[in-house]
């Protein structure tokens, strides 16, 4: 089936088997492997990117439900070679170790701030609920957000 | 994990969805928001040789004040239920269930009537639109009906749905400041309930349902009826059980849910009598 999707910016047009979920679409057909595949089962959250600017698991959409919708995945977020504050924030306060959950993170921490731009401490923690870290490192990464958030950015 | 091959249709309108669901008969599936659905098929659990894809009927996400009660189109997203003003006024347990229904990113692509239409026992939304006493309106071939809450759950996924019938509305009376609680059990956050409970009391009633409790949601009448003759919060909740049937798994045996169904209960019950 043809699709016709603007990934990070750039429309794609594109020809699709109506089973492809919309993970494998941006990691096997346009190469952006910045999007994890976790447990595959819409649980860790590795696969997170933004449809149409909310935080979505791409393991659980299929790629012909985001024909004509505007995806953003990590490798969409820094412009001009400039980190987005999110990721600067993740840089800054160690919100990271091993990094597979980072991208999922980092997409699912900017669209928690779009909905919510002052979270306390619970509620990032709440509004994470979606992502695992197998590291257990969410400390930082909670600190990294209130600090994105403190930043406001 | 990927689905087995299908075809997809993307409808346009309800009556066009309908027509093509009559048209490819049984192996026909509508696909929502597909939080549902999809696991399901991904697992190769479900194989619909196509799927009706209603998700951009945007005239099925609506959440309206139709005075005794509130309309809330199917295709209504939980996170829209979650945050919906009109909801948390007069509804705020459906507000407060859609709340815990996965994640955020679930959340957003979830709907109500996917996860009615769905009918787990395990799923937040059938036991608190059974607990309040929802009509969910259903249109087919044939025309449009109401069907009970109370009628609706059939066995383990089945409902009173036929197989060209699309659920198109989901109509929940409102509270009118009945006080009331969401009670959910489980080990992960995003995590189906091991139990839960939702419960409302006030205005000379009340009403309890249990998440995964048995093959269907479950409406714990006995608790209601102990309640209504006068009994204390923690005697009606020591009947919490006396409708279900709960199956033993990995996360617990029959019995523990029996003892966590009473325990719950209880807190729901005292939550909700304040």
């Amino acid at each position: 089936m043809k699709i016709s999707v603007t990934v990070n910016g750039k429309t794609h047009e594109s020809d699709v088997e109506p089973r492809t979920l919309l993970v494998q679409y941006v990691r096997e057909d346009l190469g952006l492997t910045g999007t994890n595949i976790g447990c595959d089962t819409s649980s860790c959250g590795a696969c997170s990117l933004h449809l149409d600017g909310e935080a979505v698991k791409s393991c659980t959409v299929l790629a012909v439900q985001a024909d004509g919708s505007q995806v953003t995945t990590i490798e969409g977020l820094a412009t001009d070679g400039k980190m987005h504050p999110m990721q600067d924030a993740f840089m800054q306060n160690h919100g990271l170790q091993c990094g597979f959950c980072t991208p999922g993170m980092v997409m699912a921490a900017i669209s928690l701030l779009r909905e919510n731009a002052n979270p306390t401490e619970e509620e990032v923690r709440i509004g994470l609920e979606g992502n695992l870290c197998r590291c257990t490192g969410y400390h930082n990464i909670v600190q990294s957000i209130l600090a994105c958030a403190k930043g406001g950015k | 994990m990927i689905p087995s091959l299908f075809d997809y249709k993307r409808a346009s309108s309800a009556a066009e969805a309908i027509s093509l669901v009559a048209e490819y008969g049984d192996d026909a599936k509508f696909l929502a928001g597909g939080h549902s659905l999809l696991p399901l098929m991904k697992l190769r659990l479900a194989a619909p040789s196509v799927l009706v894809d209603i998700g951009r009927l945007k005239d099925l996400s609506y959440i309206t004040d139709a005075g005794s009660y509130i309309a809330i189109g199917a295709l209504t997203r939980h996170m829209d239920v979650e945050t919906s003003p009109i909801l948390k006024q007069h509804v705020p347990l459906l507000a407060c269930a859609a709340g815990h229904v996965g994640d955020p990113q679930v959340r957003h692509r979830g709907t109500i009537g996917g996860s009615i239409a769905h009918a787990d026992s395990a799923s937040d939304l059938p036991a608190t639109t059974l607990a309040l006493g929802a009509t969910y309106v259903v249109q087919g071939a044939s025309g449009t009906r109401e069907i009970a809450a109370t009628d609706f759950y059939k066995g383990f996924l089945e409902s009173a749905l036929r197989p060209d019938e699309m659920l198109t509305e989901i109509r929940v009376p409102k509270m009118n400041g009945a006080g009331w609680s969401f009670q959910k059990f489980n080990r992960r956050a995003q995590d189906w309930a091991i139990v839960g409970v939702a419960a409302w009391r006030g205005n000379g009633g009340s009403g309890v349902a249990l998440v995964n409790m048995g093959s269907t949601p479950v409406l714990a009448t006995d608790v209601a009826t102990a309640l209504a003759s006068g009994a204390s919060v923690a005697d009606a909740a020591e009947l919490a059980a006396a409708q279900a049937d709960p199956q033993s798994d990995l996360n617990a045996s029959a019995e523990y849910r029996v003892h966590l169904a009473k325990v719950l209960v209880r807190r729901a019950l005292e939550e909700a009598s304040k």
